[in-house]
């Protein structure tokens, strides 16, 4: 680890397990520029997550979470640092390339939902197999099961406005998983729903998690959904702050 | 990723956003329709006139009496300007003009009589009387609808036969048919033989309203004429070349004859001018070409319109398609994959707003010529221009802003506010 475990003393041990972790985050630094000054969201993060965990990623706003998990779903660049996915460099990685990963290594899950507007249900899943060279019957086919997979099978041709904050962001948990992804990305996936909704998305992942073992990691602020996770890791001012140690698998 | 994927995407993106895709369509066929309406109306107008100079006559050489200046300037430069010491025309010149000038298709003289009344039982009339030659009617494309042309024999016993162009017949005759009845030209009775093809109004005044005479007639009748030599006079001397090629030489080679005819010595300016349709056509064609110049300004500003009509739309949607862009990319678009979206997205639009546009000209352009007032003709420059210019304003407006997003990391473009 990086030069943050001279300024802050933290419990984080290295993880003692013997297989390659499938995210492999080396001093990792992230600097905005706006206007004149530059912000330095990250700072020399350095994170392990192995397949099939679960890690909730907590801090306040401003901690960097959320540029952290961006650089970690391949949609931001790092400044400075090394990421490894599965092995391979990220940060080495071209333009094409880095579209690959988002279209079938990672699913990513947003706060917003961030769905078309206008299309379907149907079609907003269907959207990453257009991208990863399948479409038509089978793709329709297919964002149909996971739709159904989420609890949405009779919901295909709702457009997001006919449809509750809940369910769209089960059509964007729908659309994360529909290339198979092993690594699933959210970022405040609750952040906009009622504490009721916000459970039921919750336990779809504890489900997908469970049940498909599926590689989870959720950025919240809320201590209630960090705590149904395996392992929490906490950043402040773009430093890891505190990082709970991985189970042996 | 193959290119009907690509353009299955970019349908579906059109068809998912019909209000904006429509506005942006709206635009184009505004714009395209505009241009290809004023334009054909320009066009139109110019080929009617281009079409009423040949009308006067083919490969048409006129010569007038006087220096006469033909020009597209103030109107107290144009027309006649008749020196005081000119020798009038007469047939001698027209007779030197037919004997001297080879391969020529003919030479008809004619005496003009303007305001000369003409009457039918109690309807009188007040009309251009024009004495002229058997060769009149080929020289100057004069066509029978009914009746008959005259005949040599008309001319050399100087018959009373007449011939009435349409709108004369019409205001004299009504319905009836007007063969065979008895007019009055002047105080003399005339024999009504035929009856012309309509031409309407041209550069040499309008046959409709006049009635032709024989040339012979026209000197017993109308006025003797005769000049100080014993020669008779003509108003105006048509001559008709045998091939538009060929006008240059019979200009050059009457007004050669005409010098000599009147005695004009070298360096001596000419009594006399010798006109050919490529002057009218030229002058017309400056006034039509300033005509069509205006309406094609008026087709550009709605071009402009139209562009800016398509700008605001890109514009105004460039923060919900940053953000549809920066999604699209966290779900694995490659940039070109983007790029080629919206490029067929913006050929797509182009294309169907065009041809909807080319239609929409098309119609525009039959239903004004429908009116009868003005022709219209399309042309297919008119077309190719404003589709041209549309799909350089969907480019640039749909292109740059996509490629810019494009080029933005997926997290930037989808908080893009």
């Amino acid at each position: 680890m990086g030069e943050f475990t001279n300024t802050y003393p933290t419990t984080s041990r290295e993880p003692e397990r013997s297989d390659a972790p499938i995210i492999e985050a080396v001093d990792l630094t992230k600097v905005y520029k706006m206007g004149d000054t530059e912000v330095h969201a990250l700072r020399g993060v350095s994170l392990r997550i192995w397949k099939g965990e679960m890690v909730s990623i907590i801090g306040q706003s401003g901690s960097g979470k959320s540029t952290l998990l961006a650089i970690l779903g391949a949609l931001d660049v790092p400044t400075s640092g090394s990421y490894k996915l599965d092995g391979r460099e990220v940060a080495a990685m071209n333009d094409d390339q880095l579209a690959e990963i988002r279209n079938q290594g990672i699913g990513f899950v947003f706060q917003k939902f961030n769905l078309l507007a206008r299309s379907t249900a149907l079609a907003n899943v269907a959207l990453p197999l257009a991208y990863g060279g399948l479409s038509g019957r089978q793709a329709n086919q297919r964002a149909a099961e996971m739709l159904t997979l989420v609890g949405l099978g009779d919901r295909l041709d709702h457009r997001p406005n006919q449809l509750s904050g809940g369910q769209q962001q089960r059509v964007a948990i729908a659309r994360a998983l529909v290339n198979q992804p092993s690594i699933i990305l959210a970022d405040e996936p609750t952040g906009n729903l009622d504490s009721a909704t916000g459970k039921e998305i919750m336990n779809l992942f504890r489900t997908l998690h469970r049940e498909r073992g599926i590689t989870l990691i959720i950025v919240t602020h809320d201590p209630a959904i960090a705590a149904q996770s395996e392992r929490i890791v906490r950043l402040k001012d773009g430093l890891v702050e505190y990082a709970e140690e991985a189970q042996p698998a | 990723m193959n290119f009907f994927r690509n353009f299955g995407i970019a349908l579906d993106a059109l068809l998912a956003n019909k209000l904006r895709s429509g506005l942006t369509m709206l635009g184009i066929i505004i714009g395209v329709g505009s241009v290809v309406a004023l334009l054909s109306i320009g066009n139109g107008v110019q080929e009617s006139i281009n079409g009423q100079i040949t009308s006067i006559g083919t490969n048409l050489v006129t010569v007038l009496q006087g220096q006469v200046r033909l020009t597209a300037g103030p109107p107290n430069n144009q027309g006649i300007r008749t020196p005081t010491q000119t020798k009038p025309l007469t047939d001698a010149d027209s007779n030197a003009i037919r004997d001297r000038v080879p391969d020529l298709l003919g030479v008809a003289p004619e005496l003009t009589a303007n305001g000369t009344t003409v009457a039918f039982q109690r309807e009188k009339i007040l009309i251009t009387a024009r004495g002229v030659t058997l060769d009149y009617a080929a020289v100057r494309n004069v066509e029978i609808a009914q009746g008959r042309w005259f005949d040599p024999a008309d001319d050399e016993r100087a018959a009373r036969v007449a011939i009435l162009g349409p709108d004369a017949a019409d205001a004299l005759f009504g319905g009836l048919n007007p063969i065979g009845q008895t007019i009055r030209i002047g105080s003399a009775p005339f024999t009504v033989i035929g009856v012309t093809v309509g031409v309407g109004a041209g550069f040499a005044g309008n046959p409709d309203t006049s009635v032709f005479i024989p040339l012979q007639t026209a000197y017993r009748t109308l006025s003797n004429a005769r000049t100080s030599t014993g020669a008779r006079r003509v108003s105006v001397i048509y001559i008709s070349a045998l091939s538009t090629e060929d006008i240059p030489r019979v200009e050059r080679a009457v007004a050669e004859v005409m010098r000599q005819q009147h005695g004009i010595r070298e360096g001596a300016e000419d009594d006399f001018t010798v006109l050919t349709q490529q002057q009218f056509l030229s002058i017309a064609g400056s006034i039509t070409g300033i005509l069509t110049l205006f309406l094609g300004a008026i087709a550009g500003i709605s071009l402009l319109v139209g562009g800016i009509g398509i700008m605001n739309i890109m514009l105004v949607s460039v923060t919900e398609r940053t953000k549809e862009i920066g999604l699209r990319k966290a779900v694995g678009a490659k940039r070109r994959t983007i790029l080629m979206q919206f490029l067929v997205e913006t050929v797509t639009l182009s294309l169907i707003g065009g041809t909807l546009g080319i239609l929409l000209g098309v119609g525009v352009a039959l239903l004004v010529g429908a009116t009868g007032i003005i022709n219209t003709t399309v042309t297919l420059d008119s077309i190719l221009l404003a589709v041209t210019f549309s799909l350089a304003v969907g480019l640039f407006f749909g292109i740059y802003p996509a490629n810019r997003a494009a080029g933005l990391q997926p997290i930037e473009a989808v908080r893009y506010e």
